[in-house]
This record gives structure tokens, sequence and C-alpha cells, in this order.
């Protein structure tokens, strides 16, 4: 075992693109974890995924023994958290296994909103925060300018930054030395029964579910019979060990010690993040506190483009959860769109990352639908039914409107950090979005800008705006701040008088119409003429909010058919025919499929 | 068994830039070996068919006016020794009005041949000239009162929905037409085929098409004025008065049996389709070594056979009746055509039914190819 006070638990806080996964993989190679032939970019980073967008979607921890300058050897546990908002519960689980942190700055870029929500985060788990200023090497560095910002916007003493270019390896010894004389080792007692955080689990085809545990009492050792505190099953530890990052396995981990196990289980639902270990006999009273049920946020349809693709779809998100327990799903059938699943993600980007996965790691081509969040909705009692509250995830399965009490939705505290030049324009987006502005500061050429958004606002196509009148330059973070009463209605769009399931939503009342009139427009491009004029209206209820029309088409027609030669005609109706076999009707007007992936595509304007 | 025999000439003097039939340019043609040749292809087809009269023979082309009187009286001869001729058959020939074709009427009327079509396409001298046409503006008017001397029935083509063209240009142009007295126009919108000059024109921006909306008031015109005139259309481009339709070419939309022989001609015979070798030269080596110009002998299925009546007949103002193709082809009306677009569409105004008869009204005439898109019953097409 470890001595306590030769152990350090931290992990790295950083904006996308400032260099964590660089300063990861140069504290591993420094402390001789891999060596120059092993070392691929990134280590951090197993998924293709997050490599290429160079977020973190779970937690991975390394192991390094440091031989400090004070002669002794040290047993560093690096965290890499997720580094998104929609993973928050994982990161704060992440977190707690932690005493302290890097905070890693862009010498060029300076503070983001991101890294603010993170380093906040980290301060409530009464972290000790090393400031490390990276990519000194840049031409356009400016890290006395950093430091400054570190200090006025989080409030940290950054006089002790390290400065550092991961890239080049400068710095990193510095780094680790700051970690060992900075960082407290952590607390725990031995002779205690078990308690170990879950911290993360994933499946692995060869270990099955890989268990990332922080022990905080007490010892977990290889043959143990272990009990899960919040989710009741017992297990029978296999396998105890560390990742270096390649896999060691050791007799056991002792208190304030960060390693996995692997207990034979099947499924990652089983190993649910922030659960607490401890052994059957003579196991902990208590649970640690702060365990949470992932809840789903953020809800939208999945169907394949080929419809003969659905068992394979089934398929393919049923091993995904396997991994992945904190998406929900079930099926769902769209006169539209087939058969399909309904699924809830954490946030956007938890959607955009299993929807990414599903198209390229299992090769699916497939239609995502608007994304909405989760409604709550209050229904007055009826003759057959009593007063009662529902949670609403499909637009689809809205209630009785005359049964509608109150509605609420979900609103989110958004941060957005910005140079002042789009300002202007980013305020003008977070109104049309019905937000409402809480904070507005500046600091040095740059806004930092806070607003109370409706969720369902946010989802539409939030982003993608933000991105484009900012050019890239806006930093955008969320935290849910619970249900508000809004003033929601639903809204269906008609084509030819018949609702088209796929296409409804639920809006604002004030925003509905230029909703509708957005959607209408843009079917009436994406419809094909008919042989009779077809109306496309948005309606609430019985009332038309927006309408387009288009027009009959008014000639198709082979002018000249005698001689006996009837081949092309055929040939012709035979290609009619096998277009109108991809198509969907509605009130007798067929939409091709093309038209409901481009109508329901996010964030086009 | 067939009554229609249609008998094909596939040479030209010139290719016209919008035609995309069965034509060929050659120089010094072989008439007594066509005469043979065409001679054989019918004895071949007279055998496969058997003997009940013919009540109608077209020439068609090709030019066949450029065909030598005596060839069509020889074929003519033939056919009648072969099938017999039933009383009143009517036998056309399609003519281009040159002065030199003309000149030739007298004797083809002298041959038996008792209705012309003639291929004015115009009145109008410019237009000639775009459709590359061989005659002017005035020989195509003498051409016209020369047939109108010779045959008791006389029709005539014109080529509308031409690039540009006005509706007070339709209107005056249409007039004139009326005013010649003919008992049946065929009134084509000009479409541009695949493989013709103007589909390359039209790929390299040198011809424009006329739009939708202009060309469907052209067509609704059309419709006024040809029925105001007594000539209303009987199919989608062919007017006459009542009684003066073409016969012959009425048993192709009604789907009746017909005899084709010649180069590229096709022909419905006992739920089989004959096809013929198009290209002159193949055809005659078929004849030489076969005794017949057939390149292809397919038997259609009940349901193609259905489907094909289906696009021939609602081409026709009469329509289909779906009880008759029900029997004649043992299937139940609901697997021919889709009930519910049907109704649809009745409701529409776009299709009315009598009892089980069908047909396309005036108003859908111009969309008929959508319409039987949607009418049609997938299992025919799949079929």
């Amino acid at each position: 075992m470890t001595d306590l006070s030769l152990i350090r638990n931290f992990s790295i806080i950083a904006h996308i693109d400032h260099g964590k996964s660089t300063l990861a993989d140069r504290l591993i190679q420094f402390t001789g974890g891999l060596t120059d032939r092993e070392m691929q970019e990134q280590v951090l980073d197993n998924m293709d995924i997050e490599r290429e967008r160079g977020i973190t979607i779970k937690a991975q921890t390394v192991r390094l023994d440091y031989t400090a300058k004070d002669g002794k050897t040290y047993q560093l546990n690096l965290m890499d958290t997720p580094g998104h908002v929609d993973f928050a519960y994982e990161v704060s689980r992440s977190l707690a296994a932690c005493e302290g942190a890097l905070l890693v700055v862009d010498a060029a870029q300076g503070v983001e909103a991101q890294t603010l929500a993170n380093v906040y985060q980290s301060i409530e788990h009464d972290h000790e925060i090393v400031p490390v200023i990276n990519k000194i090497d840049l031409p356009a560095a400016e890290p006395e300018q950093v430091r400054a910002e570190i200090e006025d916007i989080i409030g940290l003493d950054a006089s002790e930054a390290v400065l550092t270019s991961a890239k080049s390896g400068i710095g990193i010894e510095e780094v680790l030395e700051a970690v060992v004389a900075k960082i407290p080792p952590p607390q725990g007692e031995r002779d205690s029964p078990l308690k170990a955080s879950l911290v993360d689990s994933w499946y692995d085809p060869y270990l099955g579910v890989v268990i990332l545990v922080r022990v905080l009492s007490g010892v977990l050792k290889k043959g143990q019979q272990i009990k899960f505190m919040q989710g009741g099953t017992e297990h029978l530890v296999d396998r105890v060990g560390c990742m270096r990052p390649k896999i060691e396995q050791l007799p056991e981990l002792g208190p304030g010690e960060i390693g996995f196990i692997t207990a034979q289980i099947k499924e990652v639902e089983q190993a649910r993040v922030g659960d607490t270990i401890t052994t059957v006999k003579g196991g902990a009273e208590k649970a640690l506190p702060g365990y949470r049920e992932p809840q789903a946020v953020v809800f939208c349809g999945l169907f394949p483009v080929d419809a003969a693709d659905f068992e394979k779809l089934r398929e393919s998100i049923g091993k995904l959860r396997l991994n992945d327990a904190s998406f929900t799903y079930e099926m769902e059938s769209s006169a539209a769109l087939g058969f399909g699943f309904r699924a809830g993600f954490l946030g956007l980007l938890h959607l955009e990352i299993i929807q990414e996965r599903l198209t390229r790691e299992y090769d699916l081509d497939l239609i995502t639908t608007a994304p909405s969040v989760v409604y709550r909705i209050h229904l007055t009692k009826s003759k057959n039914d009593d007063a009662r509250t529902i949670e609403l995830h499909n637009p689809a399965d809205y209630p009785d409107p005359t049964r509608i009490d109150t509605i609420e939705e979900p609103w989110i505290k958004a941060t957005i950090y910005t140079p002042d030049e789009y300002l202007g324009a980013i305020l003008k987006l977070c109104q049309d979005r019905r937000g409402v502005q809480t904070n507005l500061t500046y600091v040095g050429g740059r806004a930092q800008v806070t607003y109370e958004l409706p969720l369902n606002e946010v989802v539409f196509d939030f982003y993608d705006r933000l991105k484009s009148i900012s050019r890239g330059y806006a930093s955008f973070d969320y935290e849910q701040i619970g249900l508000r009463d809004g003033d929601l209605v639903k809204m269906n769009i008609l084509v030819n008088n018949e609702p088209v399931d796929a296409l409804s939503m639920i809006v604002h009342r004030g925003v509905a119409e230029a909703r509708g009139r957005h959607m209408c427009e843009r079917l009436k491009d994406l419809i094909p003429r008919h042989l009779f004029k077809i109306p496309i209206q948005a309606a609430i209820g019985g009332k038309v909010v927006a309408r387009e029309t288009i027009s009959a088409m008014r000639k198709d027609v082979t002018a000249k058919c005698y001689g006996g030669d009837i081949t092309r005609k055929k040939k012709l109706l035979e290609k009619q025919k096998k277009g109108k076999a991809k198509m969907r009707e509605y009130g007798n007007v067929s939409i091709p499929q093309e038209a409901f992936i481009a109508a329901l595509r996010m964030g086009e304007e | 068994m067939p009554r229609a025999l249609y008998i094909h000439w596939p040479f030209c003097l010139a290719k016209c830039p919008y035609c995309d039939f069965n034509s060929h340019v050659r120089a010094g043609i072989d008439h007594a070996l066509w005469q043979e040749a065409l001679l054989t292809d019918l004895r071949h087809e007279a055998q496969a068919t058997g003997e009940e009269a013919l009540d109608s023979i077209f020439f068609g082309g090709g030019t066949p006016s450029l065909m030598p009187p005596a060839l069509v009286a020889a074929l003519l001869a033939e056919a009648e020794k072969l099938w017999g001729f039933a009383p009143g058959i009517e036998i056309t020939l399609e003519a281009n009005p040159t002065s030199v074709e003309a000149a030739n009427f007298e004797q083809l009327a002298s041959a038996g041949v008792n209705r012309v079509s003639l291929g004015i396409q115009s009145l109008d001298a410019d237009v000639l000239k775009f459709l590359g046409r061989q005659h002017s503006a005035g020989e195509g008017l003498e051409a016209l009162a020369t047939a109108q001397r010779h045959f008791e029935r006389v029709s005539f083509d014109l080529i509308y929905a031409r690039p540009g063209q006005s509706l007070a240009a339709w209107t005056d142009e249409l007039g004139r037409a009326l005013s010649f007295g003919t008992e049946h126009l065929s009134l084509y919108q000009l479409t541009i085929e695949p493989g013709t000059r103007f589909a390359t024109d039209l790929r390299r921006g040198r011809l424009t098409e006329l739009g939708e909306d202009e060309a469907a008031d052209l067509f609704a015109l059309t419709q006024e004025m040809t029925a105001a005139a007594g000539l209303a259309a009987y199919e989608i481009s062919n007017h006459a008065r009542p009684g003066a339709e073409s016969r012959h070419n009425l048993t192709y939309w009604r789907y009746r049996d017909y005899a084709g022989i010649g180069p590229g001609a096709h022909g419905r015979r006992g739920g089989s389709a004959t096809v013929r070798h198009k290209k002159p030269e193949n055809w005659l080596r078929s004849i030489a070594e076969h005794g017949h110009g057939i390149s292809e002998t397919r038997r259609l299925g009940m349901r193609e056979q259905a489907m094909e009546s289906l696009l021939m007949g609602l081409r026709l103002a009469e329509g289909v009746d779906l009880a008759a193709l029900s029997e004649r082809f043992s299937l139940p009306i609901d697997a021919m055509i889709d009930a519910d677009r049907l109704g649809v569409y009745e409701h529409l105004g776009l299709v009315e039914r009598h009892r089980d008869r069908i047909k396309a009204t005036s108003a859908a005439m111009p969309l008929l190819d959508g319409l039987l898109a949607e009418l049609v019953s997938g299992e025919l097409v799949e079929a």
C-alpha cells in the first residue's frame, strides 16, 4: 500500500482546444508511463469521436509514478473528466474523487465560458487549483494578460501559475512539482469498512464492465464479495488494478487510491455513476452522499432512413446502451418516418455523440427529428380521471388541450463569453429566444453575459446561430435551473389539411407564428407539385397561424403516342411508381423522405 | 385477331430536329428490293395472325409519301389477298406536303389510299424553318388543297407550344387551320425528346422550352377553339368531327390487336407483343435470313396487358370500361385501379365515372401522365 501522504489525485480543467489532452500526454510521457513508441497522440481519449472533437466523454484515469525533487516517489492519479456540461453529473463524480485540479488556459485565447463552469464546480468541491498557462510559445501568446484574466474573472491567485507549452514539452516538470507541492494528499482510514465511490463505468468487450473507483476508506481486494449500495446488487471482484495507461493488475486499492475493478458485470446500467461500493460482510452502513439517477433532458426521434435497417438500429442502440446507461430509448412509430426510437439524452452534445456513433460505428443512415425537451403538464380533473401531472417527452403524446391547466418547461442559465464586437448580435439572439438577462460584465475586450433561457429555445438551433453570428468566437455553457410555467402550445403542421406527426412541435405562443411560417415556407420548397394545389398550414388547435400553398401542376403528358409503341410510356409509368414507393402519404400528398430530412434538419436557416 | 395493319416506311429526305421516330436518311433506295422485303414481312404476319378481314391500314414513317405509288398499290393488293378488306376499310398514308409528293396523291388514291394525314406542322414560314421542314407555307396549303381534291378524308398535323409562342399567335394559326374544313386535326405540343437535335440545343442553351403555364394555357385554348369548331378532342392531341376519328389509331388506344410490319414496327396479337428490327439494314437482313423482320416476340401477362390498355385507353375522351377490362384480363377492377385514388381524383374533378366507365376530364388531359401514375394500381406496374 502507498502512504496517503504520497498520493495526489487531480483532474485537469480546460476549454476545448486549450491543450488538456496534450498536457496529459506529456505528463504520462515524462513519468515514463509509456515509451515514445507506444505514445499515441492524446492517449486518454479512446473513442474516435473524442479524439476528433477534442472532447472527453467518459472519465479516464492514469496512474503516474513521479519521483519529485524532494527525492520521494509519489503516486499521481490523473483523472481526465468529461469536459462538457451535458455530463455535469459525471463531472461532479469525477471531481469528487480528486483533491485538486490543474486549470489549463490557452495563453492566446484566455479564459472561456466552459472553463468557468468547470472551475467553479472544482472550487465547490474544495479543490486546490493550480493555474497552468499553456501554449506560451505561440506568437499570439499573452501570458501576462491571461494571468490577469484568471485573477479578475475567476478570482484565483495566478502569481504562481505554471507557464507551459505542452506541445513543445516546456514546463512539464514544473507542473508535476506544483501538483506535489500544492495539491493536498487524500485522507482515509484503512481499518474502516470499505467505502468506494463509483466514478465511472464502461463496457469493454474483453473484460466486461470496467468500473473506475476511488476508495475513501477501507480496502478493495480481488476475491471480495461487494455490494452496490444504491443499485442493491452484489458481485465478486475478479480484477483490481490501475491504468498506466496500460492495465496493471494490483492486489488491492487502499484508501485515497483511484483504480479500476471488474466484477463479472454484463451491463453498464448495473454500475451507475455515483453509487457507493462496500463489502457484503462488515460493510459500511451509509452510502456516500450525492448519488443521482441520470436524467434525460433532451429527446428526439431516431429513425433509419431505410426502413429495412430498423433491426440493425435496434441492435446498435442496444449495444451503445451497454456502454452508456445515461441515455434512454423506447420504440416509436411515425406515419412519416416508419419505425424508430424516441431517445432521451443528457443534453445536446450527448445527443450528437450518440447519433454520430450510430452513424459511424454502426454504419447507419439516420433521420433525427427536431430535439425537444421534457415538459411537465398539469391536467385538470376530468369525468374519468383525477387531476394529475404528466411528463411529456414527445409532442405526439400531447394531451387534450382542454384538460391542460398549466405547462412547465425547463429553463437554463446560460453563460456566454464573447469578444465584445459580437455582443449586440448575441444579446438579440438571446432576446429572440425569450431570454432574461441576469448579468453582463466586461473584461478587457471580452464580455461575459448570463441569460436565463427556456431550454426548448436552445435545443432548436441556438448553438448553431451563436456559432455563426460570432464566427465561432463565442463560447457557451449552461446549467439547468429548474422548471417554469410557460405559455406553451402544440403546433401542428398540416399538409393538405392532414397533420404530419413528425413535424408537430411544442412552442411558446409568442414565437409560434414565426416558427410556423418558417416551416411552411421550407416545406413549400421541399414538396413537389401535385395534380392539385396543396395547402400547407401551421395550426394551433383549430387556428391557422401560417399558410403557404403549393400550386397545382399544370402539364404532365406525353403529347404524341401512336404507332403502337407503348414501351416508353410504360417505362415512364414504372419510373413514376418507383419514385412514389419512396414517399410517404399525407392527405393524398406524396412527400419524399428527403423533404422530411431537410425539414427536420436542425439549425438550418 | 388483328383487323388493323401498320406498315412502316423508314426513310426521310432529312431528319427533323424534333423527331425521334424510326426514320433514316439514305441515298439510292432499292425500291424493288424493299417491295419484296415488305411483301415477305406481310406474308409472314398474315400466316401468324389468321384471316379476319382488315378494317384499317396505316402507312407511317419515316415519310411514306416518298414510296412509289406502285409499291403502295402492290402492298395493298397483297394485303387484300391475304386477309381480305372489310367494307369501308380505312387506308391512311402519312404525307409530307411538298409539291413533289403532292404530285403523287392522285395515283395513291387510285392505289386505294382513302385518307391522308399531312405533316403541315405550321402555317408560318419562320416556324417551318425552325422545325426543319422541307416545305414552304404556300406549298403546304397547296398540298392540302390537292389532298382534299383526291382523298375522301384528310387530316393534318400542327406542332404548337413552341418556344416563345403567344396565345394570340396560336389563336390566329389554329383559327386558320380550322377554316380549311378538314374532318380531322392532330395538334401536338412540342416536346423535346432525347436523342433529337432539339435535345442537344436545349442542353446547350440554344433553345428554351415554353413554360409549363404557357403551354397549359395554349392547351386549354386549343380545346376551346376546336370544340367550338365541331372538332373536339377525342384523344389528347387528336380532334375530329364525330365519326371522323382515325379508326386505325383508335385500335391502338382501345388496345385491340394490330399487326405491324416494316422496320421498327410494333404489333400486338393474341397477348404477344412483336417488335421488328429498327435499323433498315438489319431488318432487311432478317427478312433475307428468316423470312420476317421480327426481333422479339414476347408474351404479355394479363397484368401487363391491363396496364397497357389503361395507359392507352385513358388517352381517349371516351375513357375505359373497367368492367370490360376486368373480364378481358380476368383481373378484379381494384387490382387494376387504385380505388382510393380514383375517389380522390373524381372528387377533384379530374376523373369522371359512369358505372364502370372512367375517363379523364378535359382538365385532366394535360396531366395524364401524372394521373396515370396515381390511378394505375401498383400491382400492374410491378408485374
